[in-house]
């Protein structure tokens, strides 16, 4: 039970990361980023190659984050800003493009086969029973992490003056930049804090997970169906909805093997028939 | 939607001049369609070339596939990012009745429609009141359910394997569809009825209800349309197209692979669109042709096949931001408007 719970904590909490990264993207620049799961992708091999490299798992887990950041916000300074206000096919097509060469530059790169990073010498020792099921220590971490992120992320919008400046670029981008602030500079650094959050899951996820090029698309998937559960543009809602999920995943795999998968398409098209703006949106879908 | 279509996608409302071959005007769509159909059915007494063949066949998968989508992109502003679903159902649900019952080749095919009205109109009724984005990932995320269906339902799929062991067609009215010759003229034949359906559908006046929708859905309910009944017909007519289409690809094949049903078949569909314009009805059937030109080209000189496609479609919709044959079509009117001020 405790083990079941833990790994769909787990599965939550990495979610979460990429989906608030997606959430956020779409709540100040109207645009879904695509090839986000891409970014997912790129913080792991990051990470593996730092970690490999330096052998310190601290900057490997740095570099996974930074690096994608820089990425990001080539990406969208160089391209995605030329297609936003017109049309979704054009986004659609210049992210759907960047999923190609990503996928293809990190066959290049790192090879198509699974690769492992292994968990860090430090995290390699004995697992904590806690109260009668088995949890990792890195698992620890990884839930920590996931939720500083959550409490900074939510306190920063919330309180900060940079926060109030991102949710006033969301609501009428004319008049702040009217008011005498570089808005192209708040969208760059919001989608570069977006993509930070995806690599900074794929590299909490690299000791973990295998590695694959293509390994950020259901990622991505996964994420969009938190975001249309929690609601669009909604931290808590990305929160909550990739918790439920990592939970129905964990759960289901005991209970329904084979229907994992559509456990969570199930719940998510009750979500959007009863409820089309999603448990915690405000906008209309 | 509105700058790359503004006032260009509905063809002008020309009325025929009178006395001249007013049958030509009426039926100029069938008459093309039989020509076109003539010169490709005798293609094969030109060349004896199997790889030529097997080309054109494969153009009328992906071009069924492509049009049924430009119905919904371009006619009625709808972007499915998880049409290639339909196109991976047809296949399999061609493939396994065919494998499992032995009926006859044309009432397999029908009962692959029959299927794919169902969970078209299942899938369809969830998504189409979503608005744009949401419905572009919606569909995209019923894709991925069925795709990964496929993978994990082993024993009726074959899973990652696909459908191996061939797909039985037993011939029916002296057509003998494991005959290459024979393969070659259905599909074109059912190429060029469904394109010729579908030009229907665009030009009837539920072609120009599509087309308000699009424009203006609110102006659309205001006149009394029933915004969510039109979209909802249209994803399920198109969805038997692209399920037409993924019945030739498995007839081609004698197989249905999981790479049918996966999202970048969605993603070619849309490209595909985008590379011959949205603006012409024939537009994707260039595109299809282009891109499986390009597919052929560039597999046979890399194995990084993504990245060289990833820069073409960037060039395309950062760069020119048009489709070709919307190049062709500007062009053309701007031939025209220059011989009307010489004249």
């Amino acid at each position: 039970m405790v083990t079941q719970t833990t790994s769909g904590l787990i599965i939550g909490m990495l979610l979460f990361l990429v989906a608030v990264g997606l959430t956020l993207i779409f709540g100040v620049l109207k645009v879904i980023n695509f090839a986000h799961g891409a970014f997912y992708m790129f913080g792991a091999y990051f990470a593996m190659t730092t970690y490999q490299l330096t052998g310190s798992f601290a900057l490997a887990m740095l570099c996974g984050a930074a690096g994608t950041a820089i990425l990001g916000l080539v990406f969208e300074r160089f391209f995605m800003s030329r297609v936003y206000g017109g049309d979704v096919l054009m986004q659609l097509l210049v992210c759907y493009a960047f999923v190609l060469i990503f996928d293809d530059v990190v066959r290049m790169v790192w090879g198509p086969e699974f690769k492992s990073m292994g968990m860090p010498t430090a995290f390699q020792v004995a697992p904590l029973f806690i109260a009668g099921g088995v949890v990792p220590p890195y698992y620890l971490l990884l839930i920590g992490v996931a939720l500083a992120a959550a409490i900074v992320l939510g306190l920063g919008l919330a309180r900060t003056r940079i926060g109030k400046v991102i949710r006033a670029a969301a609501h009428n981008p004319g008049m702040v930049s009217a008011l005498g602030i570089n808005t192209g500079l708040i969208y760059g650094g919001v989608f570069a804090l977006g993509c930070m959050l995806a690599g900074l899951a794929g590299a909490l996820a690299a000791p973990v997970r295998s590695l694959t090029p293509g390994m950020g698309f259901s990622v991505l998937i996964e994420s969009f169906i938190v975001t249309v559960i929690g609601g669009m543009g909604s931290i808590l809602g990305a929160l909550i909805g990739a918790l439920l999920l990592g939970l129905i995943r964990s759960f289901g795999s005991l209970g329904f093997p084979l229907f994992t998968e559509g456990l969570m398409y199930l719940f998510m098209v009750i979500v959007l028939v009863s409820r089309p703006t999603g448990l915690f949106g405000k906008e209309v879908a | 939607m509105t700058e790359l279509q503004a006032g260009q996608s509905s063809e002008p409302l020309t009325v025929a001049p009178a006395g001249v071959q007013p049958l030509w005007s009426r039926y100029r769509d069938v008459m093309i369609a039989l020509i076109a159909l003539v010169v490709l059915a005798m293609l094969p007494l030109f060349t004896g070339s199997k790889a030529v063949l097997d080309f054109v066949i494969r153009c009328s998968a992906f071009g069924l596939f492509a049009t049924s989508l430009n119905l919904l992109v371009g006619y009625t502003g709808m972007i499915s990012f998880g049409h290639g679903m339909f196109f991976g159902l047809g296949a399999y649900s061609f493939g396994l009745i065919m494998q499992r019952t032995g009926v006859p080749v044309p009432i397999g095919f029908v009962a692959t429609l029959a299927i794919t009205t169902g969970v078209a109109a299942f899938i369809g009724a969830i998504c189409v009141r979503l608005k744009e984005i949401y419905f572009a990932f919606v569909t995209l995320a019923f894709q991925m359910l069925i795709h990964s269906t496929i993978l994990s339902w082993v024993s009726l799929t074959g899973g990652d394997q696909g459908l191996r062991g061939g797909i039985p067609r037993p011939a029916f009215l002296g057509i003998d569809l494991s005959n290459q010759i024979h393969l070659y003229i259905t599909s074109c034949v059912l190429l060029a009825i469904g394109l010729l359906l579908m030009r229907q559908i665009a030009q009837s006046p539920f072609g120009y209800t599509l087309r308000m929708v699009r424009d203006n859905a609110n102006r659309a309910r205001f006149i009394g349309i029933n915004v969510w009944r039109a979209k909802l017909t249209i994803f399920v007519l198109a969805a038997l197209f692209a399920a037409t289409g993924g019945v030739i690809m498995s007839l081609f094949v004698s197989g249905a692979y999981p790479e049918f049903a996966y999202w970048t078949i969605s993603g070619e569909g849309i490209f595909i669109n985008m590379l011959g314009g949205v603006t012409t009805f024939l537009g994707p059937m260039v595109g299809t042709v282009l891109l499986l030109m390009l597919n052929d080209t560039v597999t046979r000189l890399t194995e990084y096949y993504g990245i060289v496609l990833g820069i073409v479609i960037l060039f395309f919709a950062i760069g020119l931001r048009k489709g070709l044959m919307d190049f062709v079509v500007e062009w053309y009117a701007q031939r025209r408007a220059n011989t009307d001020e010489g004249g």
